[in-house]
């Protein structure tokens, strides 16, 4: 079957770009002063999360979130640079952009990519919904929400739908994508610019939103691990639900629905014919 | 792990491979000037939408008394070691004058005492720091338009330009000069804002030549801070040149006697050590031509975001 108009292709593709770039150039800006706080401004001493590295010789990488300390040498708080030696830093060089300490190389990607991103998000949005396919993907119909204990059970299994069913995505597809399209992402976008000072000045409703500056920007690093965690599930599940149909459907279009040999009524557990 | 590798570690290897691959290319990109250019629109782009966005009646967000933070963190320069600048604080900024030249029709010379006397403004904002960090505090001054209106300005005034006391990157020649002051090039406070490689060198001292001749200058070509801002910002009402924070002189370390608050933009934008200002119509001239210190190591000019 026919499944992604070509217009849904290209914004994924572009829309998954956009989210690597502005992660990795996230935490670069990230790493300028890491550390997260609640309220209007930072409370140095009484951060909810912190990085940073001792004095020891090789010094170690301490996180402390909440007031615990945990030692995470190599990974947060001091990890190998680019030539190898151990840096300070908060996230490790392989996971920023760019990859050395660089905080307006970090702003400039970001910036270039949020602006491509919510381009790109505004033009799926107003296909998906003068198309009708934002309903027809993210709205769960009226038995499909009579089905959901079923469908939680069947995701819990593996157990991916064939047939005719396969043909739509599932409840609990429709309510993740619903989440991350008209919460998660939008949020992310306005807890972004809550951080603005200009944007404060004209829209000064983003900090009551947020509770303050140095509550959007953990909300901006809480929702952005929340969406690693939604794409890690995404492509966990493109991978066991048949990798290369799910990525001819991305690429051209068509995807295969496997029909069901009905009825079978030998079909025992041990999987021996008859 | 020994013994031929398992499917999954060739699989991971490979991944891995592919990440770094990318990762590097990234690197490179990042540092080919077309695409730095490319990626620059982003800047440009916030700059052009914030600015339709922001009259001059938007006003940055205000706060209680009880909203002050216990401690302004001091960023970027705290303790300048210019000699000459030293030589002010000794005597508590009481030989401090405030020059006001440029495209003017009547340039300015104030003492601190003065500056005092003219209209007050005083404003409770938070500070953001490029960084990432806020902190909330206290400032009284004088708005810049009271200034500039006394000032007069010439009618192709365009920017407003901050020349500050604290030297940044020693000239080639300036090197020992300071040791003795016991002062560290001051650039070098700011570990997160290492940008600042080699570039010392081909800077030419925009700020004090005429004002301020101290044995740096002699010397070799320091690099002293130095900002600017457009005549938007400049007569928002908000802007000012504050002396106290907090309800007291301002101390050293938040930029003594005199720093610009700009509410409304980040805080790299907002001098501190302002000895001089100067109206100009660009700013190509001064520094590498960026518009400031920062801009020089790449930080966009414009700082609302």
């Amino acid at each position: 079957m026919f499944r992604h108009p070509v217009i849904i292709r290209i914004t994924h593709w572009i829309n998954a770009i956009c989210l690597l770039v502005l992660l990795m150039s996230g935490l670069q800006i990230f790493n300028a002063h890491p550390a997260l706080y609640w309220g209007k401004v930072s409370t140095f001493d009484t951060p909810l999360m912190a990085m940073s590295s001792t004095e020891d010789d090789p010094p170690k990488g301490m996180t402390t979130v909440l007031g615990r300390n945990f030692d995470t040498t190599g990974w947060l708080g001091s990890s190998a640079g680019s030539d190898g030696e151990a840096v300070d830093r908060g996230f490790p060089a392989w996971a920023t952009l760019p990859s050395d300490q660089d905080l307006t190389g970090g702003r400039s990607w970001h910036f270039f990519f949020a602006w491509t991103f919510v381009l790109n998000g505004l033009a799926y949005l107003i296909y998906g919904l003068v198309s009708g396919q934002l309903r027809f993907r993210v709205i769960p119909s009226r038995d499909q929400i009579r089905q959901f204990g079923a469908s939680i059970r069947e995701h819990l299994t593996l157990r991916f739908p064939q047939g005719d069913e396969a043909k739509r995505y599932n409840v609990i597809q429709k309510l993740a994508y619903l989440v991350v399209l008209l919460v998660l992402l939008p949020v992310q976008v306005l807890a972004g610019l809550a951080m603005s000072p200009a944007m404060n000045a004209a829209f000064p409703f983003l900090l009551t939103l947020f509770d303050g500056r140095q509550s959007a920007r953990t909300v901006h690093f809480v929702l952005a691990a929340l969406l690693v965690l939604f794409v890690i599930v995404h492509v966990v599940l493109v991978l066991l639900s048949g990798f290369w149909n799910n990525m001819r459907g991305m690429l051209t279009g068509w995807f295969v629905i496997e029909r069901r040999v009905e009825p079978l009524p030998s079909q025992g557990s041990t999987g021996k014919t008859a | 792990m020994k013994g031929p590798p398992s499917r999954r570690s060739l699989i991971l290897g490979a991944a891995a491979a592919a990440g770094s691959a990318l990762l590097s290319g990234c690197d490179r990109l990042g540092n080919a000037e077309w695409f730095r250019r490319t990626l620059k629109t982003g800047e440009d782009a916030n700059m052009f939408v914030q600015r339709l966005l922001l009259t001059e009646a938007k006003l940055a967000p205000e706060y209680a008394e009880s909203d002050i933070s216990p401690w302004f963190k001091p960023n970027g320069t705290e303790d300048p070691p210019d000699r000459t600048y030293k030589a002010l604080a000794k005597r508590k900024f009481a030989d401090y004058r405030l020059e006001v030249g440029g495209l003017v029709e009547t340039p300015l010379n104030l003492s601190l005492a003065e500056l005092r006397k003219l209209p007050v403004r005083a404003q409770i904002t938070r500070h953001d720091c490029v960084e990432g960090w806020s902190c909330i505090g206290k400032w009284t001054g004088v708005p810049l338009s009271e200034l500039l209106n006394r000032a007069r300005l010439k009618p192709e005034a365009r920017f407003i330009v901050f020349h500050c006391a604290d030297t940044m990157d020693q000239g080639q020649d300036a090197g020992g000069e300071e040791a003795e002051d016991g002062g560290e090039p001051a650039g070098n406070a700011n570990p997160s804002m290492t940008k600042q490689s080699g570039a010392g060198e081909s800077k030419r001292d925009a700020g004090g030549q005429q004002a301020f001749e101290d044995s740096a200058a002699e010397g070799g070509s320091p690099v002293r801070f130095y900002e600017s801002i457009d005549l938007v910002d400049a007569f928002h009402p908000q802007t000012i040149l504050a002396y106290d924070m907090n309800g007291q002189a301002l101390p050293v370390s938040n930029g003594a006697p005199l720093r610009l608050r700009l509410e409304r933009n980040l805080g790299y934008k907002q001098a501190k050590y302002v000895m001089r200002i100067e109206v100009v119509e660009s700013f190509a001239h001064i520094g590498q031509g960026n518009g400031g210190y920062w801009e020089d190591q790449g930080y966009a000019w414009y700082a609302g975001i």
